[in-house]
């Protein structure tokens, strides 16, 4: 196989002449009174490994469920290559999904599950066998092929379900919460798993998670979705590292969220907050106008944590009030003198034979000009 | 263990002998020597094989094997389909107005249904014969069927029907191929059911029926208003015997089913 550049980042949604393979136009779906999608707009990009991310009751099995064809929008349109796929029936769509609980067919052994979809397509019979050998090969399932799904275990008949719905070759690959059921040590195997077969084919993928760390492990943009909306759609590492709105900052990963006040300062902007505190440095070509309210946002891997004063962009005192020790690293809950309590985690690359700091020291935090982001909304 | 105790070995001889012991006499009885059915005359098989030269009796039995059959096949398919539509239709106005109707003839007592069709059959101008009787049954374990079938598409998982349909399938073919072998224990035990009630049945039968189309409890019970004879008792024995090998062996499979998917399940989480 060819390898493709390295130095060229995939990156079609940044490009204007790159041709979506779904477009969402304005489509809201309502279940009686319950609006599920509220008037949402979306370009998914072919070869994508896209992530619909969010809390449960957020919509976004709603929004598979209409790309499979289970449900139809109430208003606007779904393309899929430019075409309205609004009343294409599911069996007629070139698109094939894997169900939460698999869904496999228990009176079929795990070759005729995978077989299911080609015999009811204008394969011919002998191209039907291949096909079966060769997603068996890609699942690594070969072993499996005459067993019914109820003899094998969870993990093979995740790999079944995938293979049967990879068998047709879709254009469009629906994975709703695909490695819901396995168990934690199985599920991040499987996620690269995944990942390597989304490669290998080239199939465009739109999963479906709760999960954030899995979401951000596979996908190559991930859409945060609240109540039936789009709060931000964008790569894993700017969701993580510029959060449009404290919503996904605090949805996504650990935060430390303050509370303030913008005012102007020169190369950036500062955020005043609580009485007899510094104001925060932010250095910023995009300052928020002088007076107003805002959030200041930063990761606790970001605030560093020190016995003697640091020299720092920012630096605040405080007082420790809980360690968490995770085994690779370690959060304290700092006690700033207002009252707030900061986040501040640092990696235990020695092993702990002495704590540098415990319960009630009062340390030092510090974080650099770069380090957060400022949140209007 | 619990240790033995005269109070339940009591309850229980009495419990069995209540259940069993007249079902023992009737069988007992066939094996008399004598024309009288309530005096031991010495053991003989003679009535089996006098019941085998009653042509009646053979003619009324191969009526009610008949109607059964056909009276549970349509039976099958049509609760199959009411079943069906029940549970997936989803909630509509009316929705428990339509099932009540399904399941109303249950609790219908049945000189009503018999009447009810009776006259139905008189003013359609239909001759009652074989038809009416296979249509009769086919009305009221029809409901029966659609209970044993509901009860089971209830717990069934949607996503394998969405499954089928993603996969290529029509709505049909995701049915045929999919759902219908899947719950298909269900529809095999609904159409037992209906077969066996169509069998016992006497009242709509008797309402429903033409002169040409006797059915085994009929027969049965009008000869016995002129007297019970050996000949009976040997033909209930038989069907005794016919019953108790079915249950039996339909037990004994679905048990052996069980153990074997048990230990697939055992054997697939030892990987």
């Amino acid at each position: 196989m060819a390898q493709p550049n390295t130095n060229v980042v995939f990156a079609p949604w940044d490009d204007p002449a790159a041709k979506p393979i779904i477009q969402f136009k304005n489509v809201t779906k309502r279940f009686g009174e319950f609006t599920a999608i509220d008037n949402l707009t979306l370009d998914i990009y072919p070869q994508e490994f896209f992530a619909l991310l969010g809390p449960s009751g957020c919509g976004k099995t709603t929004l598979m469920r209409m790309l499979g064809g289970f449900e139809s929008p109430t208003e606007g349109q779904i393309l899929l290559d430019g075409v309205d796929i609004g009343p294409v029936p599911p069996n007629e769509r070139p698109v094939n999904m894997m169900f939460q609980s698999y869904a496999l067919f228990p009176h079929l052994s795990v070759w005729d599950n995978i077989a299911f979809g080609l015999k009811r397509s204008n394969m011919p019979k002998d191209q039907i066998g291949d096909r079966v050998e060769k997603m068996l090969k890609l699942t690594q399932l070969g072993k499996f092929a005459k067993r019914k799904p109820h003899q094998i275990s969870g993990g093979q008949r995740q790999r079944v379900a995938l293979a049967r719905s990879l068998a047709k070759a879709p254009k469009l690959l629906l994975l709703d919460e695909p490695l819901g059921a396995l168990d934690k040590k199985l599920r991040n195997e499987t996620q690269f798993e995944l990942m390597d077969i989304q490669e290998t084919t080239g199939t465009t993928f739109v999963i479906v998670t709760h999960d954030q760390e899995e979401a951000m492990t596979v996908a190559s943009r991930v859409a945060i979705m609240v109540d039936g909306s789009l709060a931000q759609v964008s790569t894993p590492d700017q969701i993580y590292e510029a959060p449009n709105s404290t919503y996904v900052a605090d949805f996504i990963g650990d935060v430390n969220l303050i509370e303030g006040k913008a005012a102007a300062a020169k190369g950036g902007m500062d955020v005043h907050w609580g009485d007899h505190q510094p104001p925060i440095h932010i250095t910023t070509d995009k300052p928020l106008p002088a007076g107003a309210h805002c959030h200041f946002a930063i990761r606790p891997e970001k605030v560093s944590i020190s016995a003697t004063t640091p020299k720092a962009a920012n630096v605040v005192k405080g007082t420790i009030l809980d360690i968490a020790y995770l085994g690779n690293i370690s959060t304290y809950h700092v006690e700033i003198a207002s009252g707030v309590i900061f986040k501040a985690q640092t990696t235990n690359s020695k092993r702990l034979s002495r704590r540098t700091f415990t319960w009630e020291d009062e340390v030092y935090l510090s974080w650099t000009d770069t380090a957060g982001v400022v949140l209007s909304e | 263990m619990r240790r033995f105790s005269w109070f339940n070995a009591t309850s229980l001889t009495f419990g069995f002998a209540f259940l069993y012991l007249p079902m023992l006499m009737l069988i007992i009885y066939s094996f008399n020597e004598s024309r009288l059915v309530t005096v031991w005359a010495g053991f003989s098989t003679k009535w089996y094989g006098e019941l085998m030269q009653n042509e009646a009796f053979l003619d009324a039995a191969w009526v009610t094997i008949k109607v059964a059959f056909w009276s549970s096949t349509l039976a099958t398919i049509l609760g199959t389909m009411a079943a069906y539509i029940m549970v997936r239709a989803g909630r509509f106005r009316g929705r428990g107005l339509f099932s009540g109707m399904i399941y109303a003839p249950l609790v219908m007592p049945e000189v009503i249904t018999g009447l009810s069709l009776l006259l139905f059959f008189i003013a359609v101008d239909v001759d009652r014969g074989i038809l009416t009787i296979v249509l009769a049954h086919t009305t009221f374990a029809m409901c029966y069927v659609s209970v044993v079938v509901t009860s089971r598409l209830v717990s069934f998982d949607n996503s394998l029907e969405e499954a089928a349909l993603d996969l290529g399938c029509t709505p049909f073919d995701a049915f045929r191929s999919v759902t219908l072998p899947i719950i298909m224990p269900a529809v095999i035990s609904g159409w037992l059911l209906a077969f066996t009630l169509s069998l016992d049945d006497l009242v709509i039968a008797t309402f429903t029926s033409g002169p040409s189309s006797t059915t085994l409890p009929i027969k049965i019970f009008s000869a016995v208003r002129l007297g019970v004879t050996p000949e009976i008792n040997a033909l209930s024995t038989i069907m005794i015997l016919l019953v108790t090998v079915g249950v039996i062996s339909a037990s004994l499979i679905s048990r052996s089913l069980a153990i074997k998917a048990k230990a697939d399940e055992r054997k697939a989480e030892q990987q």
